[in-house]
């Protein structure tokens, strides 16, 4: 009887773990929205998250981008010459980067990239007294160290994601017509005509949505962190995971809202 | 004057704090000595908010802390922390102005850098550390400027947890005067916590020996040697041999 209860027990013991972390990462956004508007604002701070998360991102959103633009192009050149599709490249480029890849790719590339190293540097914090000191400073940690990061993910991610698009856009139009024949002001006008405003609004909604994620699980996990090295590592692996899963979940549930018919 | 009244903390099942019973008088400095992992950290955590307590009340001039503007309440504390807690991303000046260059005490930036190198003198460093990160300096500077920002916006009541760890002796000198200094002179409240005996005698008007969570002894430092308490005895000599088990 206890062989058959003991895995029992350890997944309700996880199920329940697991449950808690997300009530406490809810409470943990739901403050970080409410200081977003209550003073004080630490503009240094704001300042360099813009230039860590935005500046800083550029070359592995741009390589990410122009590479998946590519790939994407030459699948769908193979994929649409078993139908006699292969015309539908720049339209089929466009729609799939902007709506889908870009932010999608950027969100991910961000929680690897800006995720880790929030979650990292809060925790090593942590783990240094530098969050207590911060506290007998009269100083807020979640002004201080979530607002600035949280706000600026809001703000450049869905600019990020704005240059991801056209990069991927153009690294399909340059395979396109480089290797694939097509005429390159046919394959421009092509993409221009196909895109719809709301094919670039829901593009740079979900790359907010998603830098709002990133950025907060890399402050919740950072400000949770476990003690030692160790506890520095698993806040860095639990943020990103965090961050991935959650802006694929809402990358689907943007989806829905943008496009169900 | 700070006042812990029956002061319970717990960790899970680790009972830290047992019931912390102690008077600190104004302008007085406090020792806070006992065995490495009983709970001084713990107990000036608590005092200050950081670390919320379970149960028993923490007064600060009659007024329960937990009921006081946080605000109000933390700008009359400094504190140094036991291993410097300076923020890595700011070069050493800025660590050390800290609460000048932000929030109710905010000077202009060059009057707090003024401010700033004066305060790393006081602490034996010189005004060329000012510009570097604190990742350039060796532990004993690191701490030496935790000290600094400490008392740089020269609070009523000071923290110090382990001073003068890391320190060679004649720095920890400096440091032991430099506490007495500061208790003396500015009239401020010191509670430390130490385990190095000649800053106990250097340092202390008063003394409390925290063991298995409660205070064991409480009483002036000239009353040390002679308190006949077996656990301070064993303390302060540094004997194997005792109520307080070796192995802990």
């Amino acid at each position: 009887m206890s062989l058959l209860l003991s895995p029992l027990g350890a997944l309700g013991r996880t199920t329940l773990a697991a449950l808690a972390m997300i009530g406490r990462a809810a409470l943990f956004a739901l403050d970080a929205v409410g200081h977003l508007v209550r003073p004080p604002f630490y503009a240094r701070e704001f300042l360099h998250a813009l230039f860590q998360i935005g500046w800083l991102s550029l070359p592995v959103v741009g390589l990410t981008a122009i590479f998946t633009g590519g790939a994407l192009a030459l699948q769908i050149y193979s994929g649409g010459a078993r139908f006699n599709a292969e015309a539908v490249v720049p339209q089929i480029v466009a729609i799939g980067v902007v709506r889908e890849l870009g932010p999608v790719l950027v969100g991910l590339m961000i929680a690897a990239r800006v995720t880790s190293s929030i979650a990292a540097e809060i925790a090593t914090m942590k783990v240094t007294e530098q969050i207590d000191a911060l506290v007998t400073l009269s100083t807020d940690p979640m002004k201080y160290l979530t607002v600035p990061r949280v706000l600026a993910g809001l703000i450049v991610v869905p600019l990020l994601v704005g240059v991801g698009d056209v990069i991927g856009v153009f690294g399909g139009y340059a395979v396109s017509v480089n290797s694939l024949g097509f005429n390159p002001a046919a394959y421009l006008k092509n993409t221009v005509d196909f895109l719809e405003p709301l094919d670039i609004i829901s593009s740079l909604v979900k790359g907010a949505v998603f830098g709002g994620i990133a950025t907060t699980m890399g402050c919740f996990y950072g400000m949770h962190s476990g003690r030692g090295a160790q506890g520095v590592g698993g806040a860095t692996k639990g943020s990103v995971q965090a961050a991935a899963i959650l802006i694929l979940a809402a990358n689907f549930l943007l989806t829905g809202l943008f496009f169900s018919v | 004057m700070i006042t812990l009244d029956d002061v319970h903390k717990a960790f899970g099942a680790n009972r830290v704090l047992r019931g912390v019973d102690l008077t600190i008088e104004s302008g007085t400095s406090m020792v806070i000595i006992g065995g490495s992992g009983t709970g001084k950290s713990v107990l000036l955590k608590c005092i200050l908010g950081l670390v919320k307590h379970d149960a028993g009340t923490v007064s600060l001039d009659g007024q329960d802390v937990t009921k006081v503007d946080r605000d109000a309440f933390l700008a009359r504390f400094g504190m140094l922390f036991q291993g410097g807690a300076l923020f890595d991303s700011l070069p050493v000046w800025q660590n050390v102005a800290f609460r000048l260059l932000r929030g109710r005490l905010k000077q202009p930036k060059a009057q707090a850098r003024e401010i700033a190198i004066e305060k790393l003198r006081r602490v034996g460093l010189s005004p060329d550390v000012a510009d570097k990160l604190p990742a350039e300096l060796s532990g004993g500077m690191q701490k030496r400027v935790g000290l600094a920002r400490a008392i740089a916006a020269e609070p009523e009541i000071i923290f110090f947890d382990e001073p003068t760890t890391g320190l060679d002796p004649i720095m920890a000198g400096v440091i032991n005067d430099l506490i007495r200094e500061i208790v003396t002179e500015m009239g401020a409240t010191a509670m430390t916590i130490t385990h190095d005996m000649t800053s106990v005698r250097a340092i202390a008007d008063n003394i409390a020996m925290l063991h298995d969570g409660v205070i064991k002894w409480t009483g002036p430092v000239t009353q040390m040697d002679n308190s006949g308490d077996p656990y301070l005895d064993q303390f302060i000599h540094g004997r194997a041999e005792g109520p307080i088990a070796a192995v802990r």
